[in-house]
């Protein structure tokens, strides 16, 4: 495994007193997308800001490739480019100019044909000397990634991408950071779409109350995700499961009036055949049946909601 | 060292300027031109000589201060307030770049602008009355000296103020009473005595009183007082500022 960011134990408490990151611990691999989920506040900008040197940590230590983000923060801000949440842009520069500014803050020589590429790329090409006030919310967001990349970094923060973005931008972005990822360039974006994670992100993060609450391959989460409940609903409530059914892994209600039972949607065989066999041959009577899916919308909203359930 | 981040903050201040080339220029000419008209003139055609200097002559390099002062802080706080403000900060802090060298480029465009002001202005005066400079030298210095000294002031002011009011109120609240009180418009030696020991504690009369000795050779203080105390004022501010560096001030907590 390769690491090109760590972090540990990350903490960052704001002047006004409030804790946004509460011991943060993340490796993201280099090449990779990670998507990081979280709602509003859950500290998603707050932690971008701490790796590229927006804001100080109040403790802990971030390295990027190596380089400790405070210690030697020109090697490590040097291979990083950043797309903010808010349109921050400014008014009367043209957009040739700020792409080129950009450029030249990250101490690269100028390289207008590198730069011409890029804006090309971005649809931006025909508005290079257009002023950004005059730009579309759109397009000033296609800027805004134009001077992230202008430096040509080698991990990529995108902080709510879509956010307000119209379907063809979010299409022409979708093939950039494809195109970026081919070329061996680490994106880490943040979102609050779990659509938007499971489209387009290898690895996902859940992040809440300034924690990671869980990190994993989108595959092993869309495994679960591939699980799905029956709910057998009984005319009669049971108060002792028939010995015949204990081979099922089968969850009896509080009242006794359903069974539910878990099976992998994808797997080749669900058992519920055997189970539904079973229930009849027993003197068990079914009222209706339901299956459900649990979504990552549903494990989400779970691992959301625990901590405050816990401290009440 | 990052040169070129250096280089693109100062040329983008530069052409901030240039954008909005007529009121930075027409601004400073037309006021001196009043000024003239009204105290070198109207006014001072009633009064005699001062320190054997006509009035016309004699407000020059007070008026000259009197804008570049204004025109440094208010220059330098605006451009850092104004990334603050609107957020495109983020790109300056999260570029390979020391606290120090963004400095550079915004208090080094900021003095150039005054120093091209104060040349302008000085210009202009030359249109009312012959101007002579008898140390030319120490002209560019204090010129100089003052420039940059009070756009680190003015950025000091920017990185501090975290509304429009309290970006205007440190110009208006302490810098135009302590100019006009400065000795700008006259000789402290035409005070009564109470207020003549007063404005030794203005900064300004130094800088005005030095600045004036290098055009005439007349001064209210010492002319090496005034170069000691303008170089204490700027090493106050880089002190400041080196403060501001250390604690990454008000900018990423
Ligand atoms: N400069 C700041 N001062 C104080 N609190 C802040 C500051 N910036 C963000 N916060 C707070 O920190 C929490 C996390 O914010 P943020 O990192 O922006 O979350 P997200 O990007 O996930 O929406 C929020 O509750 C927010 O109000
Ligand atoms: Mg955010």
């Amino acid at each position: 495994m390769n690491t090109v960011i760590e972090i540990k134990n990350l903490k960052k408490v704001y002047d006004n007193g409030f804790a946004a990151l509460n011991g943060v611990n993340l490796e993201i691999e280099r090449g990779e997308i990670l998507a990081l989920l979280g709602p509003n506040g859950a500290g998603k900008t707050s932690l971008i800001s701490a790796i590229t040197g927006i804001i100080s940590p109040t403790s802990g230590s971030i390295r990027v490739d190596g380089f400790d983000n405070v210690l030697e923060y020109r090697q490590a801000r040097q291979l990083i480019g950043l797309v903010p949440q808010e349109l921050t842009i400014g008014a009367f520069d043209t957009v040739w100019n700020t792409v080129r500014f950009s450029r030249g803050l990250f101490n690269r020589k100028d390289d207008d044909a590198y730069l011409e590429q890029l804006l090309k790329d971005l649809s931006l090409w025909d508005k290079k000397d257009n002023q950004l006030r005059m730009l579309s919310g759109g397009m000033k967001r296609r800027v805004l990634i134009a001077k992230a990349l202008s430096h040509g970094p080698q991990i990529l923060f995108l902080d709510e991408p879509t956010a307000g973005v119209d379907v063809e931008l979010r299409k022409d972005m979708w093939k950039m950071i494809a195109r970026l990822r081919e070329s061996g360039v680490t994106i880490i974006l943040t979102t609050h779409y779990i659509e938007e994670a499971e489209d387009i992100a290898d690895r996902i993060g859940v992040i809440n109350d300034g924690k990671i609450l869980l990190i994993e391959d989108k595959d092993t989460l869309m495994q679960k995700l591939g699980k799905k409940q029956l709910v057998v609903d009984l005319k009669q409530a049971v108060e002792q499961l028939p010995t015949s059914l204990s081979e099922f892994d089968l969850l009896v209600s509080e009242s006794g009036n359903s069974l539910t039972y878990t099976f992998d949607a994808s797997a080749e065989s669900t058992g519920i055949t055997k189970l539904l066999s079973a229930i009849s041959q027993s003197e068990l009577q079914i009222k209706d049946l339901n299956t459900s899916q649990s979504s990552l919308e549903d494990i989400f909203v779970d691992l959301v909601k625990k901590p405050s359930t816990e401290a009440n | 060292m990052n040169f070129s981040a250096i280089k693109v903050i100062y040329r983008a201040e530069m052409m901030r300027a240039i954008n909005t080339l007529f009121q930075t220029l027409a601004s400073p000419v037309i006021s001196t031109s009043l000024y003239f008209i009204v105290f070198g003139s109207a006014i001072g055609s009633r009064i005699e000589t001062i320190d054997g200097v006509s009035y016309g002559l004699f407000i020059v390099p007070g008026l000259t201060m009197l804008t570049i002062l204004t025109q440094s802080i208010s220059n330098a706080s605006f451009g850092i307030y104004f990334p603050k403000f609107s957020g495109t900060i983020y790109e300056i802090l999260s570029a390979p770049l020391s606290f120090f060298e963004a400095l550079i480029g915004y208090v080094g465009a900021a003095a150039t602008k005054s120093f091209i002001i104060g040349v302008i202005i000085l210009l202009t005066a030359n249109f009312f009355v012959d101007l002579e400079i008898k140390h030319p030298i120490w002209m560019v210095t204090f010129l100089f000296l003052t420039c940059i000294s009070f756009s680190l002031f003015g950025f000091i002011i920017g990185l501090w103020a975290d509304s429009f009011e309290k970006l205007q109120i440190v110009p208006i609240l302490v810098i135009t009473p302590l100019v006009f009180l400065g000795g700008s418009f006259y000789s402290i030696s035409m005070l009564p005595p109470f207020w003549q020991n007063v404005s030794l504690f203005n900064p300004v009369v130094y800088l005005v009183s030095g600045f004036r000795w290098s055009f005439f050779e007349v001064s209210d203080v010492n002319v090496w007082t005034s170069l000691s105390m303008i170089l204490i004022f700027l090493a106050i501010c880089l002190g400041i500022v080196s403060w501001m560096f250390k604690t990454g001030y008000k900018l990423k907590n």
